[in-house]
């Protein structure tokens, strides 16, 4: 309790120093929220939820609420790379009327090319304007990732045709926090997927600033709120995977929390789409589903405001939050032991994959067993 | 002496777009070049993989149009395959996107486009008695126009401007005169803009219940849907219909009428009745309604002449490159065909704004390339299908476009334009609301008698498989045309709506509709080029879908063995 003590501290301590900036035009967080029939009850109900979603105890909903309050003091820079937009979209798509896009309303939003106004030289003029009156002080969220082959040229900005990459670099060089939105700005993505030909990478390979990664195609809204929240308050990076994703949604495998858990442990499997088995929703495991390998929280926070995620509507994880899920994982309808099995999976580099395959030999001796133990007909 | 103007980015689209416009003295547009500026390969990304994982990865061709690359790539190896899938899969996909189009088109024309029309300073200074009863103008029922309402929306945007800080909303073309609605107008719809914000998120839940999530669903499979235990759970299918229904009231009670109003305030302004000089349209079959029964029918009208409807033969599509950033230099069979990027980058000019990189349009300038049909360039997307469907007599089309028109005072020949393109979107989204009660009802009767919602695959790696599948995208006219070997895939290709309307100038010099639409508009002030915004943004452009997956270069498609009559 005492680290916990020190952290709270620090945490009140930066908030009453953020209290001091000007805040961004417009109504309060409270204004917006009385606005939307939402009210403090509820708001401190959602602060909880985040506190806990946080990892944090009890105690540190107050500096939740009162970093989601102060939001609008700190700048947020948002550019676009190489990507299809889909995780502003996921913002977008978040619950109705929820605290969570209220958020998005209120922070100072500066640079956002699918929801601002202004295009051309005036958007450029903002870019430009925002990165040098905030210099040191914004945060800098990256969409997409990053060509680099050709020195960049797969990919300009603005009207004077800068690389993507230069664009980065420049952006990161003044941010204060560097969050990568997705998969892609985290590692590379689809266009990164072997042979790679546009040589793109993820923004953490191209900066000498430390990078949050947000994995997912698309990553949960509310993965990027409590990611803003966490960085509001105690102005530092929360505490990250080996991957340098957020612990606290990253933390558990989408297994251990699977609603479909139960069946895989009674070794009760779906093994063709549209069956008895598919209808009454045992394990996916045998159809391809990835959930023993991938680390995020879908099963509890589910997508477009808890209405589903895909092991709901009865397809296997394709563990899109990993990096190179786009090589490792293939094939999606196949499950991942098979490769390992046969040793194709040797040449995997990454640190992850290899911790991957101790649990992948576990998991698919259990499947493998299942094949002989089928639950009787009747 | 003509001046060259540069647009980048074109923002409030998905991607990266930029446009160049030449003005003459008196800031006409003589000359336009349109150019995406991002490549990312996913073409050459695909071959080699299993068919049953392509799927997956096109999807991420983008995420505004999500589950269209989905679902088109797997019926293209459904049909390559000659799988016959279950009706109640073909009802589920086709629900899945009909709650795409009505969240794609709800978002574009107030999130993305709406700013075009929408001067949201100028409501500041509306009378909020007076826009009540504007309101009731054009709707018996408007949504969020109470006095109250639209006071309360005055009162979030002043607190916005009061200290001059205006995030995405700053340096806009706030005052440019060819906006045309009166503040009282602005006030309405900026009511609406902001209550779209909720609604299109209702409108991607209908996408997740059968999809898992939005955007990028994960449960369309090659062979069926794998969502069956909520095409099973009546309360499920209640959840879609309570929606559906939630979303069809804004539709109603607010798109509609705003466009009435849009016509009402800007049927005199040349610059939106100008921006379609390209009148050749194409579309392809979509949402189904029953057993073999579309909504909207294929066809291709030639020439604005609506007297004529010609059936769409795939054959007739090519495409050319010689303006575009890729290497060509021998005529490819589609099924060897390659994609070499050849990036020649910009070159630099004199420009409004002083010396600048722009588009070299004597050599290459964009990594989009140019589909033709029959040697012609042709515009798909919601008003293609309308004027299509009108030139095939399709009644309930007539009536509908007859319907608006005479209620917006407006002729004919205003559909053929900037803001008929703008109409025929909000049109196609009433209709496709109204007539998706029909495909539920089928899903509904047809799942008492047959459960079934899968068919496996078997992909026999000793035979070669080609197939194709089209179908109507948010934007438009949508391919997708696979060939496998091996039981991989050896070629991947595909044909999307932003390509067709988007390309640059091709062998012949004929131009494609983007660049079209600009060339003869008068720009109010060049250096803040509001009436550009608006012409393109009312294709909706998507940018990254249109730097796409298509393989060849001038070659006939007639080497396409196909199953079935698209």
């Amino acid at each position: 309790m005492e680290t916990h003590k020190a952290l709270f501290q620090q945490g009140q301590h930066r908030l009453d120093k953020l209290k001091q900036l000007a805040p961004r035009a417009g109504d309060s967080l409270l204004e917006k929220m009385s606005a939307k029939g939402i009210n403090r009850r509820d708001f401190m109900k959602w602060s909880a939820v985040v506190t806990s979603m946080l990892a944090l105890p009890n105690p540190f909903t107050s500096l939740v609420a009162q970093a989601a309050e102060i939001a609008d003091r700190v700048p947020l820079i948002w550019l676009h790379l190489a990507e299809c937009t889909g995780c502003t979209e996921s913002l977008l798509r978040a619950d109705t009327p929820s605290i969570d896009t209220l958020i998005f309303d209120h922070v100072s939003l500066e640079y956002h090319e699918t929801l601002m106004v202004a295009s051309g030289f005036q958007a450029e003029e903002n870019l430009q304007n925002a990165l040098e009156k905030y210099k040191g002080k914004y945060l800098l969220a990256v969409e997409g990732g990053v060509p680099t082959a050709d020195n960049g040229s797969f990919l300009t900005l603005g009207p004077h045709g800068e690389t993507g990459l230069s664009r980065v670099q420049k952006a990161a060089k003044d941010a204060v926090a560097i969050i990568a939105v997705g998969t892609c700005a985290s590692f590379g993505g689809i266009q990164a997927a072997a042979p790679n030909p546009t040589g793109t990478k993820g923004v953490q390979e191209v900066v000498k600033q430390p990078v949050i990664n947000l994995g997912g195609c698309p990553p949960n809204e509310r993965n990027i709120v409590g990611t803003l929240m966490y960085y509001i308050m105690f102005g530092k990076l929360p505490p990250l995977d080996m991957f340098n994703r957020p612990k606290w949604a990253y933390g558990s495998r989408v297994h251990d929390d699977c609603e479909r858990r139960g069946h895989f442990d009674s070794g009760e499997f779906v093994e063709e789409f549209g069956s008895q088995e598919a209808k009454d929703g045992h394990c996916l495991y045998k159809m391809g589903c990835k959930g023993p390998y991938t680390y995020n929280n879908c099963p509890t926070e589910r997508f477009n405001g808890h209405t589903s995620w895909p092991v709901l509507a009865g397809h296997g994880c394709i563990g899109c939050s990993e990096p190179d899920f786009w090589d490792a994982m293939s094939d999606f309808e196949k499950p991942l032991s098979r490769r390992l099995l046969t040793g194709l999976d040797s040449t995997a580099d990454t640190i992850g994959a290899v911790i991957l395959g101790a649990a992948v030999v576990g998991i698919g001796a259990h499947a493998i067993a299942t094949f002989f133990v089928k639950p009787v007909d009747y | 002496m003509n001046k060259r103007i540069v647009i980048d980015p074109i923002t409030r689209i998905e991607g990266h777009l930029r446009v160049e416009v030449e003005v003459d003295a008196s800031n006409v547009i003589q000359k336009a070049w349109v150019s995406s500026t991002l490549w990312r390969g996913i073409e050459v990304i695909v071959k080699n993989r299993s068919p049953l994982d392509v799927g997956l990865m096109v999807q991420r061709i983008c995420g505004v149009c999500t589950y269209s690359h989905y679902r088109c790539s797997t019926e293209a190896i459904e049909n390559a395959l000659g799988l016959n899938i279950p009706i109640n899969a073909q009802y589920i996909r086709s629900l899945m996107m009909t709650a795409l189009h009505l969240h794609d088109h709800i978002i574009h024309f107030y999130h993305l486009h709406g700013l075009d029309w929408i001067d949201i300073i100028s409501a500041l200074s509306a009378d909020p008695a007076k826009a009540a009863q504007v309101a009731m103008k054009y709707s018996d029922t408007p949504i969020l126009c109470g006095e109250g309402d639209l006071r309360q929306v005055q009162k979030r945007i002043k607190g916005l401007t009061d200290t001059g800080k205006l995030g995405p909303f700053a340096n806009g073309y706030w005052g440019n005169k060819t906006y045309k609605f009166s503040p009282e107008q602005n006030l309405i719809a900026l009511s609406h803009y902001l209550k779209a914000l909720e609604v299109q998120r209702v409108a991607a839940q209908m996408l997740a219940i059968f999809g898992g999530k939005s955007p990028h669903p994960q449960s369309i499979v090659v062979g069926g849907i794998t969502s069956v235990r909520d095409i099973l759970s009546p309360a499920r299918l209640q959840e879609w219909k309570q929606k559906l229904d939630e979303v069809g009231h804004f539709i109603e009670n607010a798109y509609y009428p705003d466009l009435l109003m849009v016509a009402d305030a800007f049927k005199n302004e040349p610059s939106v009745l100008g921006g379609l000089n390209i009148k050749n349209f194409l579309c392809t079959d979509e949402f189904l309604l029953s057993k073999g029964k579309y909504l909207f029918t294929q066809g291709v009208v030639k020439n604005g002449d609506l007297s004529k409807v010609f059936d769409l033969n795939p054959d007739d599509i090519r495409e050319d490159v010689t303006h575009s950033w890729y290497s060509a230099d021998a005529p490819q069979h589609p099924y060897e065909g390659t994609t070499i990027p050849e990036y020649t980058g910009f070159i630099e000019r004199e420009t409004l704004n002083g010396k600048l990189p722009t588009l070299n349009e004597d050599g290459k300038y964009s990594w989009i390339k140019s589909p033709r049909y029959q040697g012609e360039a042709f515009e798909v997307g919601p008003l293609a299908t309308l004027v299509v469907n009108y030139a095939r007599g399709n009644e309930l089309i007539v009536q509908e476009v007859d319907t608006f028109l005479s209620k917006a005072g407006l002729p004919m020949s205003a559909l053929l334009t900037t803001l008929g393109r703008t109409v025929a979107r909000m049109l196609e989204t009433v209709i496709n609301l109204r007539e998706s009660e029909k495909t539920f009802n089928a899903l509904v009767s047809n799942i008492e008698v047959d459960e079934s919602t899968y068919i496996e695959p078997f992909i026999d790696p000793t035979k070669i498989y080609e197939g194709y599948k089209m179908i109507e995208a948010p934007r438009g006219m949508l391919s997708h045309w696979i060939r496998i070997k091996d039981g991989k895939v050896e070629n991947y290709q595909a044909v999307v709506p932003t390509t067709w309307n988007a390309g640059p100038t091709d062998e012949n010099g004929r131009i494609g509709p983007y660049e079209a639409s600009l060339i003869g508009i008068k720009l109010e002030d060049p250096s803040k080029p509001l009436e550009v915004l608006r012409i393109i943004h009312s294709f909706d452009p998507c940018m990254s879908c249109s730097v796409h997956v298509m393989d060849y270069n001038k070659q006939s498609l007639g080497a396409f063995k196909v199953n079935t009559a698209i």
